[in-house]
């Protein structure tokens, strides 16, 4: 019960870093149909902006941690938004009209940079920050079977439920979210009635970054270190949420990230931690083979 | 100032005088050609229309207006200011709104969604008051305002995409086929609104339809358009009196 309860505050911690970045790789196919295989080393990017920032805030301005936290959070949304949208500008946007298969290759190219640009910019070892936030919660239980609700855990679900309030209201509420969810369904139409497409399409780009951002810090923040290749499993992990959450659909990215989180952390407590990203993995091919559309995503055909 | 006419500083163009022109348009799907070289007006205040048969690219004309596929060749003014290599979201911004083939309401928004979706140019003044406006053109969209789009029967569509084009306040509208799926009765509606719009408003409306009979008999000039060319042209009174434009589009269909 013990094992039970705390591998559920762990594997929502970790599904809460795989949603936010899940919602970028969710936005991102919506509006342009894409799957954009970059924004894994996007939150990686966002992980070391995050890293770079802290360093320079505490130890050379001397900023105590809360607010220095909180400062690396915003700059870190606006760097590696402003990063993303460079890359959509580079290495997609040109492609618009091509073939199908265009945008993707170039997104893999674009993967293969970014990690490799990172290796040699970082060097390609782990890099290691002072924890940030440390003490916890002892739930219940003593000895060796306590549960344990770490501090950062609570920030991390915290900031992600806040975020995700604030990015709901976005997307239903204003009128740029409904400019974005127009273009998402009829590119064509949202242009005739006065939306600039491309625009439109940038800033979708700049708001999963800022969210894969986001993760970043709180993925940096939970396990202390991160590295050039950082980018390619919790990416791939993150996909693996969109496409189970169903393709397309926000809610759906959450859940699924979420979901992944839980079954990856169970895992690794009941079987074997060797197996965990095989057991994340195998969700994908199951999804795929029996629920082509994920749990929320909608079929193809619609009623015109 | 009446409710629907603009209130956009741009040039104003007297009643009359050409607010649309289209001079030797061609346009291409690929290295087919759709529109041969087309040339045509719309004046301030008119409504005016272009019957043809399918596939005649009447459609295509009007998507062109928004550069969506663009003109090869040719040239599109509107209120004097040249549009053919402006990008659709500005052309939209000038105030032509289109209720386009195929109504392409957003099926995951409401109704009330997609209308503000429509609003969205002039930044929502106007909103409320143009609101109530459209419920009391179409009652029915009253009725449906939290459903989606893609639920509405394809009469509530048509409604929609029409209240939907006219939300932006346009100075020109541009209809594609608004009895398509509607039963008589309603298009009977929607033609008595658009004339009622025009002439209480002096809003000009650019009008395409199958249903030649209805159509002539609301406009007051039209177009008759054969596989991309203009092959006649003329009041709307004469069009219908024209023994060929009886014989190809009147004869034997709905009268």
């Amino acid at each position: 019960m013990e094992v039970f309860l705390q591998q559920l505050i762990n594997g929502l911690t970790l599904g809460s870093i795989y949603g936010l970045i899940a919602i970028g790789y969710t936005m991102v196919f919506g509006i342009i149909g894409m799957v954009n295989f970059a924004h894994g080393d996007v939150f990686m990017v966002g992980g070391f902006i995050a890293l770079i920032l802290f360093m320079v805030f505490t130890a050379w301005l001397g900023v105590a941690v809360v607010p220095a936290l909180v400062l690396v959070l915003l700059l870190g949304m606006v760097l590696t938004g402003l990063w993303n949208w460079t890359i959509e500008r580079v290495a997609y946007r040109p492609l618009r009209g091509s073939f199908r298969l265009a945008p993707l290759i170039s997104a893999i190219g674009m993967s293969i940079f970014l990690s490799n640009l990172v290796q040699v910019i970082q060097g390609p070892r782990n890099k290691p920050l002072p924890p940030m936030i440390q003490g916890n919660f002892v739930l219940m239980g003593e000895g060796s079977t306590t549960v344990v609700l770490a501090y950062k855990q609570i920030v991390i679900m915290v900031v992600t439920v806040v975020l995700l309030a604030v990015f709901w209201w976005l997307v239903q509420k204003t009128p740029l979210g409904r400019a974005q969810r127009a273009c998402e369904q009829d590119r064509k139409m949202a242009a005739l009635l006065g939306v600039d497409v491309d625009r439109t399409i940038s800033i979708t780009f700049v708001i999963g970054a800022a969210l894969a951002a986001v993760a970043g810090v709180m993925y940096l923040m939970y396990y202390g270190v991160v590295n050039f290749s950082d980018g390619f499993v919790p990416g791939v992990k993150a996909f693996t949420a969109a496409v189970l959450g169903g393709i397309g659909s926000l809610p759906g990215a959450v859940i699924g990230g979420l979901l992944i989180g839980l079954i990856e952390t169970m895992w690794s407590a009941y079987f074997t931690i060797d197996y965990k990203d095989v057991a994340a993995f195998s969700i994908l091919a199951i999804t795929l083979i029996f629920l082509p559309t994920g749990l929320l995503g909608r079929p193809e055909v619609e009623k015109v | 100032m009446s409710a629907l006419a603009t209130d956009a500083p741009a040039a104003i163009i007297a009643p009359g005088q050409p607010l649309l022109t289209v001079r030797g348009v061609k346009t291409y799907y690929g290295n087919i050609i759709a529109l041969k070289g087309v040339d045509l007006d719309v004046n301030q205040g008119e409504i005016v229309t272009i019957i043809g048969a399918n596939g005649a690219g009447k459609s295509t004309l009007m998507m062109t207006v928004f550069g969506s596929p663009r003109a090869r060749e040719g040239r599109i003014t509107f209120a004097g200011t040249d549009i053919t290599q402006m990008p659709t979201h500005e052309i939209a911004r000038l105030r032509i709104s289109q209720s386009p083939e195929g109504r392409r309401v957003f099926p995951r928004m409401t109704v009330y969604e997609n209308l503000q979706m429509g609003a969205s140019i002039n930044n929502f003044a106007h909103f409320d008051e143009d609101l109530a406006r459209m419920f009391t053109l179409f009652p029915r969209l009253k009725e449906r305002v939290d459903q989606r789009g893609g639920t509405l029967s394809g009469g509530e569509q048509q409604m929609l995409a029409i209240a939907r084009a006219l939300m932006a306040r346009p100075k020109l509208l541009l209809l594609d086929e608004p009895s398509l799926g509607l039963a008589p009765l309603i298009v009977k509606q929607i033609f008595d609104a658009i004339r009622e719009l025009n002439r209480s408003e002096g809003l000009t409306v650019f009008l395409v339809e199958q249903n030649a009979y209805h159509a002539l008999k609301l406009a007051h000039r039209g177009y008759v358009m054969v596989n991309g060319v203009i092959t006649m042209s003329g009041t709307g009174r004469a069009l219908l009196a024209d023994p060929q434009v009886r014989a190809a589009y009147l004869e034997g269909g709905h009268h």
